[in-house]
């Protein structure tokens, strides 16, 4: 038995470590399409304390450390670059405290959203966290460290910007509590501190393992429901957010365009998500978002869509399962995109290019996108399905992928959550002293450089 | 073949000597007196612009409210269209207009190959509630392929149902059926009223479904056991082009032994559903006509609303659950009658 498998069954025990080829196989890679590489070792904590024993053994045995979620990213942000042991925190799945009046929960890392929602839903009906359209085994913090959104990032923000408190094992194994918690019990807030989250978040893991979070909460009112505002003009697009997002009155506005079904070909529809605690206040907000638009309607540049029971289901469904269906449309369970944060005003032009990347590319294509804050930003998905058994697609969609990153940056935006190939593309576009200042922060907290080699990597 | 070879059977002079206007005198939604209804009439007679063209929420109900046989609906939508006056929205018409194309992909959708021939237009969700005695041996038929497109009567396309029919009729009639029920009131208009004041010729003779479960019902009548309730109905738009068959509803509601309650918003007063005021983005309107509709049903102490129409049920159907009456459509009420699972 090796000394670096011994050392890891020791501290996890040894039904929490493997080397075996078949367990390596599921962590060498993800759904998307970047290239499987194994990791040596996998291993499974349970505390803390396990946590940060594993990043002593790595620095002492100069070890790569690449610490995982559910690896949903779909852009091979946790598939090891160069071997080394991958830090599976699943097992750290335990819910530690619920604020209800202060509005925030205490999580370890590997919670799932599907046992956080399940959590709330019998414990605080009347609170939420906002929820990514992800599958139920992703993350909480998998999707807090891509900075990823959710149902409520309209009116809040990115979801990492409603972190209240981190607790972090360093690259050099101490553990560091950051927010209100390093000096109370209390997981209130990460702020009025110096804003030391931003440290490990973004970062994918490069600069330690986040192994709690405080996570903040908002009230969940009891009816929910959607309206989808239809346009033809994509320039009109960023004059409907803006329109929208000045009522307040919007939950989440979410954005489709897609060839098929063929009813929705040369339209894009904008979905709006309203809630109440009664009839009369969704109606009320429902009444305010119709007139809002009532300009676009008059002239007859846009329009609501009626939307059957059965459709509005599929939209309120909390995450959207049809979102998966729409992803297999080619059938072989291949699905890639390339999330673009960027200006609303930028749609039109993000929108051409979808069109041109799918046709130079010959792949099918769709698009969904998120707005951010009132409007400060948008997600813009490049999405293609492929057939994994069709290899020729699936080369197709790669390059598709790529093009989508190259446009991304083209038109000014930012690529979300880019894997290791794409974040070359970003840094080589970046402020210089911004790329050194990420340099020397990386060297600062992990001077062994055993953080998950390949991402966030300057070469010099 | 092309749209323009159909030309509107329509006698100007029916309504030069009309009366009474009804056509626009008895419209519930844009409150027009004699004299401005004579004023009107005249413009849309001789192709002028007219508020009414504008104004419209496509509700069908004058080609009904016009007892001298002309078609004062269709004229207004020939006209939307020959003046480019869209009711909807662009994209929301684009929508409707995709929704009907036939794609390459389409695949003719067939449950069964003999004769009672059911047609479930685009209806697929029904496919499992044709089942039980009441449609012992039908067969069914649904897609694209088998669209009436009626629907764009709402969205000022009207040549495209012209466009379309032909190739709609021919798609049906290569099966050789000699019969085809139909699920949906629209397609059963558009085969009747609509085909024939464009004379479009149809070579089979359609069968509305009101018809079909009277006939059955009486069939199995001694397995109906009364339901004793008392329902409200609600028409559809499309019944208002072929009235003709409304008679067999109140047989059916006899046969099953439910009262059709007494109402205002009831027979040649129906309100719409309020799904196409919507989709012409008239919200306040839409809201207000399924208040006025479901208060009236609540007044007339209504336990079920009885909907013949899928796109009528989707859009009421939620409201007026919440008011504790409880939608069902007309084929699974007859289903309850014969103690089925309304499926």
């Amino acid at each position: 038995m090796d000394k670096i498998y011994k050392a890891l069954a020791e501290i996890v025990g040894e039904e929490f470590v493997s080397n075996r080829k078949e367990e390596l196989y599921i962590y060498s890679r993800d759904s998307g399409l970047s290239e499987p590489r194994f990791p040596d070792y996998v291993v499974m904590p349970r505390t803390v304390e396990e946590v940060q024993k594993i990043i002593q053994l790595a620095n002492k045995e100069k070890i790569h450390v690449v610490p995982a979620g559910a690896s949903l990213s779909l852009s091979g942000l946790t598939i090891p670059q160069k071997g080394g042991i991958v830090i599976d925190m699943r097992r750290m799945d335990r819910i530690l405290e619920l604020n209800r009046k202060g509005r925030y929960v205490v999580l370890e890392a590997g919670v799932t959203q599907g046992k956080l929602q399940a959590f709330l839903e019998e414990n605080a009906p009347d609170l939420c966290h906002s929820l990514p359209e992800a599958p139920p085994s992703a993350t909480v913090v998998g999707n807090l460290v891509i900075h990823g959104q959710g149902n409520l990032t309209q009116a809040y923000g990115f979801n990492s910007s409603m972190i209240s408190g981190l607790e972090v094992v360093l690259p050099n194994g101490e553990i560091c509590r950051i927010g209100s918690c390093s000096l109370s019990p209390y997981w209130f807030s990460i702020e009025p501190l110096p804003y030391l989250a931003g440290l490990f978040l973004g970062w994918f893991g490069t600069t330690g393992v986040i192994t709690k979070v405080g996570l903040r909460l908002y009230p969940k009112k009891k009816l929910r429901d959607v309206e989808l505002f239809v346009l033809e003009d994509p320039k009109l697009v960023s004059e409907v957010i803006y329109r929208v997002t000045h009522t307040e009155m919007a939950e989440d506005i979410t954005t489709v365009a897609q060839p098929y079904p063929l009813m929705f070909q040369g339209t894009i529809m904008i979905g709006i998500y309203l809630t109440g605690d009664t009839e009369e206040e969704l109606e009320f907000k429902r009444r305010l978002i119709w007139s809002s638009l009532s300009e676009l309607i008059k002239a007859k540049e846009g329009g609501f869509m009626a939307l059957t029971p059965d459709m509005k289901v599929g939209f309120l469904e909390k995450p959207m399962s049809s979102l998966t269906r729409s992803a297999d449309i080619l059938k072989g369970g291949g699905f890639v995109y390339c999330g673009a944060i960027i200006p609303i005003e930028k749609f039109p032009e993000a929108l051409k290019k979808l069109f041109e990347i799918a046709e130079r590319n010959g792949v099918t294509f769709a698009h969904t996108g998120r707005v951010i804050g009132r409007g400060h930003c948008m997600m813009f998905a490049f999405a293609y399905p492929f057939n994994r058994a069709d290899l020729e697609r699936m080369e197709k969609a790669k390059r598709a992928l790529f093009d989508s990153y190259v446009a991304t940056l083209e038109i000014g935006g930012v690529p979300w959550k880019p894997g290791a190939e794409e974040q070359k593309l970003i840094l080589e576009r970046m402020d210089k002293n911004s790329v050194e200042l990420i340099k020397r922060i990386r060297e600062l907290l992990d001077p062994n450089k055993i953080m998950n080699p390949g991402n966030w990597e300057v070469e010099l | 073949m092309q749209s323009q070879n159909f030309v509107l059977k329509f006698q100007k002079e029916l309504c030069e000597t009309c009366p009474t206007y009804d056509c626009l005198t008895r419209c519930q939604y844009l409150n027009i007196d004699t004299k401005t209804a004579e004023r009107e009439i005249r413009k849309l007679l001789n192709g002028e612009d007219s508020f009414v063209l504008h104004e419209c929420v496509t509700c069908y109900a004058c080609e009904e409210y016009c007892k001298r046989g002309n078609h004062p609906f269709y004229l207004i939508t020939d006209l939307q269209e020959k003046k480019g006056i869209l009711p909807a929205p662009k994209p929301i018409v684009k929508q409707w207009v995709n929704l009907g194309i036939p794609d390459k992909k389409d695949i003719p959708h067939f449950y069964g190959a003999e004769e009672p021939v059911i047609s479930l237009c685009l209806f697929p969700d029904f496919v499992d509630s044709i089942s039980g005695k009441l449609f012992q041996g039908v067969s069914i038929v649904l897609g694209r392929h088998f669209f009436c497109n009626l629907v764009y009567l709402h969205f000022g396309k009207p040549s495209l149902i012209r466009e379309r029919l032909p190739k709609i009729i021919e798609n049906i009639a290569s099966h050789g059926f000699k019969e085809v029920v139909f699920f949906h009131d629209e397609c059963y208009s558009t085969f009747t009223s609509y085909a024939d004041a464009y004379d479009i010729k149809v070579p089979f003779r359609p069968v509305h479904l009101f018809e079909y479960l009277y006939n059955r019902l009486k069939e199995l009548k001694d397995e109906i056991k009364p339901l004793n309730v008392r329902i409200a109905y609600q028409r559809n738009c499309s019944t208002r082009l072929t009235p003709e068959k409304e008679h067999y509803l109140d047989k059916i509601f006899e046969l099953l032994g439910v009262e059709r309650v007494e109402r205002k918003y009831d027979r040649e007063n129906a309100l719409c559903c309020g799904g196409i005021i919507r989709a012409l983005q008239k919200l306040e309107l839409f809201v207000e006509v399924q208040k006025k509709n479901v208060e009236d049903m609540k007044k007339a102490k209504a336990e079920y609303c009885v909907f013949n129409c899928p796109a009528c049920y989707s859009s009421l159907a939620e409201r007026v659950r919440k008011e504790g009456i409880k939608p069902i459509m007309l084929h699974q009420l007859c289903k309850l009658a014969l103690r089925e699972e309304p499926r």
